[in-house]
């Protein structure tokens, strides 16, 4: 027998179990655990049980199973939202029966939803006169997959109308698009011409390859606000003159979808904006924009949000109309029945917090990430390729950034004023850190992800991942700083992660062979069996052509089947 | 004797309003914001809730919970709402247990592996559930997943369905833009969203007077080479009625067709299998290749969760599963949203193991009875009832006035009436093609006991009594007076001007109401 068996604990467990059938039915019980389902029996795992089971003991056994699921607040690799003030979880609770579709019967629920949306619009900057529109989604996919539909059966209106072919539609965007961004193009039949990202974009959407990229079957732009690997915010201002620019040209208008999922709750409240350019729709070019409201929006997850800047830009014969007892009501989502508390405690934070109130989270949120980032470049061994923490006159070496960062650590919150986010690079308070060159020529058999992992060891989930396309070769730590991210945590995280990168320092390669693994056996296996599908190659996309630049490198990060970053 | 009462001479009157305004005035507290005696000594009692732009300063939390709460209790009561299918009852416990996991997010399984595995387990049981073939191998044995409700599990299902036709016709060669999909015109709403955002033709099985589901043989003679699949309903919304699945199947293997079919068990995927377990409808006809149900209506989650099941991985072409690789764990996800709560997902497993079959069984076989119950009733009242019988279909009670009699009130009016009385039940006109049928339509749900459903027939009595006695005149002034103040979407100022009457539709098109669900 070789001394590698792999051992099956579910196996064993049955192997050893007395008996795997349930004797007779549950009769009474003093608590939760002197039910058979606390040590005869097995919960029901892979069908139903035939006879069912105390309300209190199945509750037990499943909240005591849950306890397995990391801890949401450590969790810094997700911008997804995990604190809940206690009176928005008392209207989530009160509200968890209502459906979001039934507006005949819940109609004050509907007219938040209505008012949400406005108030969102005029947060996003819509100009006088234009009608704009909106309305909730579960998340920014949806958002997303309705925003690129309305532009598809616009550009394809047009084409109809000029007597042109609608077969060969494409949408632009950057290889460090979320995964719903790709998804848009392969279910609604779109080519998706993604760009390669590099150092000089920020490894966002590069604008010089705009103009190479666009022609008259380009359905559209979509622009991110704030990229999810590095927080930088990508050139809407920009992106837009390169428009108006082919317009001109050619006579072609191409409209621009921004997808701020994050960036829509952070970029108008912070000082720093979106630095000297303007990203809403106070440019003509942007039709619509989508945001998470269960990212900075600070909800718990279920709600997004889509506005477009005015009602001709939506289709009319993509809205469905529901009449019902004498009302009438237009629908355009993907989803139908769906929870409605998560637009309603998005509301309460909007009146409860006020401008003023987000204003001082996202600056909070910031000003974390900031001390983080600096605090990790101070200690010699990372450097940061997020650039929150950079003042705007970016003319200072990294020396002298050192000493400053040093001195703004020391230095107490006593100070005459202070700072705010406008000193510095705007962006979303990420950060995403590498260790330094010369550390890895020095220590060549640490690598990254096994900071990840002993980090995890720590309860502390940072990934670790690749860049996008053409980058891919690099890999960084990243960590978002959400609301619950507060000092004090943070001065944990800042010594935990000196103090894991000490000790791998200490270690030969041997050892940190053997860790690794051991990681790559614990894997947890979700999704498992015929479920657990590898994405096929390019298959009809493929042979369409049309990168100018993009080529082997986006066959290559399909053909891996990744999409490396979680939003 | 009426009580005499002086009348004021004006002076008085004008001089006491003038004197407690003044002292209002005069004794408002200066600083604004701070609020000593409750919310509503606060500042913000006296004025409206921002609508149109966030304020520029923030609000107490007490002032802004309470406010919205008490907006909100403008709402319907849930448990009078006889038009939705829409869970509106779930245990203490599996309310607790959801409120925990509020903020787990449901997509991201390296945080949350437990909640991703109980995923796992609720497809597994609900495709046993629905006969899905146990595969031994990657290749074979069904797929599924949890999706937001019954629309989504519909829209992936006909990406996925038009996805492997379009495949085989250009392995084959064939021209591939225009496919189609064969169903019934009393479908949801959501399969007309389905076509026309894929891009896909629909071909429509016309219901007649006499006929509310789809008739085998029409059905599979529409088929032809462009069809990417069949739908068929298990419990139509209508009537409730299930569509004869089994006949279609057999009619595609005599004619040696390949057409996928497509059920949709919104409804009846968690009532057909414990009233009628031998009723053939899910994977054990070989045409069958995916099955969608909702878990927040016979399921009895509350709103969020819904299912789909391939037959097998083979049913689920491989380009519409993406990859997300997160901390070291490849995840295959196929879904249109993405980020969501966990809760609805967790209270499915709760309540799976929590009843059991046994429990399931029981609370549907009490709904059958409850429906029977009300027809027989409604019957007895002088109804036609349109809806089948003794679990034949859905727990609902479809039913409408008989048509040659004297009358001058219509379904619509009675509905109205019933709406004076708090009850929600929904006035519908059928599918097209059967003359502008008017109907009336009860949902029997898991909180409609016995007693109120008693209840409910004391009120029909008396709304039909009471419109008996009125002329067509005022019947006519009265419903406008309803429709416009006591129905909120008659109210409602949101239906936007642009996209009102659309014409697109099959509603449009027809005059066909689409059913809520």
């Amino acid at each position: 027998m070789s001394l590698a068996r792999h051992v099956d604990p579910e196996n064993i467990i049955s192997h050893l179990h007395p008996d795997g059938k349930r004797q007779g039915a549950p009769g009474s019980h003093l608590t939760p655990y002197s039910t058979d389902y606390a040590s005869q029996t097995s919960i029901p795992k892979y069908r139903i049980p035939q006879e069912g089971a105390p309300a209190d003991a199945v509750y037990a056994m499943l909240k005591d199973e849950l306890d397995l699921d990391g801890r949401p607040t450590l969790n810094l690799a997700s911008f997804v939202d995990t604190y809940i003030e206690e009176n928005a979880q008392k209207l989530m609770v009160d509200n968890i029966v209502k459906n979001l579709a039934d507006n005949d019967e819940y109609p004050a629920m509907l007219s938040m939803s209505e008012r949400c949306v406005s108030i969102l619009a005029h947060l996003w900057g819509v100009q006088k006169g234009e009608k704009a529109i909106g309305s909730p989604t579960v998340g920014s996919s949806e958002a997303i997959h309705l925003g690129g539909l309305a532009m598809k059966r616009r550009w394809q209106e047009r084409r109809r109308a000029e007597g042109k072919d609608t077969l060969r539609p494409n949408i632009i965007m950057g290889a460090n698009a979320q995964v719903a961004l790709e998804k848009f193009a392969r279910y609604f039949e779109v080519e998706a011409r993604i760009l390669p990202v590099s150092a000089k974009s920020n490894f966002c959407l590069d604008p010089d390859l705009v103009s190479e990229n666009i022609d008259e079957n380009t359905i559209g732009v979509f622009v991110i606000l704030g990229s999810t690997y590095t927080g930088h915010y990508e050139s809407v201002e920009v992106v837009s003159k390169i428009l108006d620019e082919f317009e001109e040209r050619t006579g072609v208008d191409i409209p621009i979808h921004v997808d701020a999922a994050s960036g829509g709750f952070v970029a108008p409240f912070t000082h720093a904006g979106t630095g000297s350019q303007k990203w809403n729709f106070e440019l003509p070019r942007v039709k619509s924009i989508n945001a998470s409201g269960h990212k900075y929006g600070l909800v718990c997850p279920g709600v997004g949000w889509i506005v477009w800047r005015d009602e001709s830009y939506l289709p009319k014969h993509l809205i469905f109309e529901l009449h019902y007892l004498g009302g009438t009501e237009e629908s355009y989502t993907l989803n139908f029945s769906r929870p409605g508390a998560q637009v309603i405690v998005q509301y309460y934070n909007l009146i409860h917090l006020g401008f003023s109130g987000y204003r001082e989270v996202m600056e909070n949120c910031l000003a974390n990430a900031r001390l983080l980032s600096k605090s990790l470049e101070a200690a010699g061994w990372y450097t940061c390729v997020s650039d929150i923490h950079r003042p705007i006159s970016t003319s200072i070496t990294a020396a002298q950034e050192v000493k400053e960062a040093v001195k703004s650590t020391v230095s107490s919150s006593g100070d005459e004023k202070r700072e705010t986010s406008a000193d510095y690079t705007p962006g979303l308070p990420v950060v995403s850190f590498r260790l330094t060159d010369s550390f890895r020529n020095e220590f060549p058999h640490v690598k990254q992800d096994i900071i990840s992992l002993l980090m995890r060891a720590r309860q502390w989930i940072i990934p670790n991942y690749a860049l996008p396309p053409k980058e891919d070769g690099t890999e960084i730590l990243r960590v978002v700083i959400r609301e619950s991210m507060s000092f004090d945590l943070l001065d944990r995280l800042v010594t935990d992660l000196v103090q894991v990168t000490e000790t791998l320092m200490g270690n030969d390669q041997a050892d940190l062979e053997i860790l690794q693994s051991q990681h790559e056996r614990r894997r947890p296996k979700v999704k498992k069996g015929a479920d657990d599908k590898k994405e096929g190659e390019e298959g009809d996309k493929g042979g369409a052509g049309g990168y100018k630049q993009a080529g082997k490198n986006v066959g290559k990060r399909m053909a891996d089947g990744i999409h490396r970053s979680v939003c | 004797m009426v009580h005499l009462s002086s009348v004021n001479h004006k002076d008085v009157v004008d001089d006491k309003l003038l004197n407690a305004v003044k002292k209002v005035h005069l004794e408002l507290a200066n600083d604004e914001d701070s609020f000593t005696s409750s919310v509503y000594g606060s500042k913000f009692a006296a004025f409206d809730l921002p609508r149109h732009e966030m304020p520029e300063k923030e609000m107490p939390k007490e002032v802004a919970y309470r406010m919205i709460k008490d907006e909100l209790s403008l709402d319907g009561n849930p448990m009078l709402n006889l038009a939705s299918f829409v869970t509106t009852y779930m245990e203490e416990e599996a309310e607790k247990l959801m409120t925990e996991c509020f903020p787990k997010n449901f997509i991201d399984y390296e945080e949350y592996p437990q909640s991703a595995d109980i995923q796992n387990r609720c497809v597994s049981m609900i495709g046993r559930l629905f006969h899905a073939p146990l595969g031994s191998d990657d290749e074979t044995g069904a797929v599924g997943t949890s999706c937001v409700g019954s629309s989504e599990a519909i829209m992936l299902a006909v990406l996925a369905m038009k996805k492997r036709w379009k495949k085989q016709r250009i392995l084959e060669g064939k021209p591939h833009d225009s496919p189609n999909i064969v169903m019934s015109s009393a479908v949801q709403v959501c399969w007309e969203k389905a076509t026309r955002y894929f891009e896909v033709d629909e071909k429509l099985v016309y219901c007649t007077e006499t006929r509310y589901v789809i008739d085998p043989e029409e059905t599979v003679n529409l088929v032809d080479e462009n069809t990417i699949g069949i739908c068929c309903i298990l419990g139509s919304t209508y009537t409730g009625e299930y569509e004869d699945v089994k006949a279609v199947n057999d009619l595609l293997v005599k004619k040696g067709l390949k057409t996928p079919i497509h059920v949709d068990a919104a409804s009846g995927g968690f009532v057909a299998p414990f009233v009628v377990p031998d009723l053939e409808w899910d994977f054990r006809l070989e045409r069958v290749v995916s099955i969608n149900v909702s878990g927040h209506k016979y399921g009895l989650v509350y709103p969020g969760v819904g299912w789909v099941v391939w037959r097998s991985a083979e049913y689920l072409p491989k380009e519409l599963v993406f990859n997300i690789n997160y901390l070291g764990a490849d995840q295959a996800s196929f879904t249109l949203n993405f980020s969501k709560g966990a809760s609805q997902v967790i209270g499915q497993y709760y309540q799976l193991i929590r009843l059991g079959k046994h429990g399931y069984r029981a609370i549907m076989s009490n709904l059958t009875r409850t429906a029977d119950y009300l027809s027989d009733s409604l019957e007895a009242l002088g109804f036609i009832i349109m809806s089948k019988k003794s679990g034949e279909g859905l727990p609902l009670v479809a039913f409408r006035l008989k048509p040659d009699e004297d009358r001058n009130y219509d379904e619509f009016a009675l509905a109205h009436q019933l709406r004076v009385r708090g009850w929600v039940v929904p006035a519908y006109t059928m599918a097209p093609n059967t003359k502008n049928l008017k109907m009336l339509r009860v949902v029997v749900r898991e909180d409609f006991s016995r007693n109120r459903c008693d209840a409910l027939i004391a009120d029909i009595k008396l709304s039909q009594q009471l419109l008996q006695q009125m002329d067509r005149e005022s019947i006519k002034k009265q419903q406008e007076f309803i429709s416009k103040h006591h129905t909120s979407s008659g109210k409602a100022k949101h239906n936007h001007p642009k996209y009102r009457n659309e014409k697109h539709s099959l509603q449009g098109k027809t005059g066909k109401t689409h059913a809520v669900c």
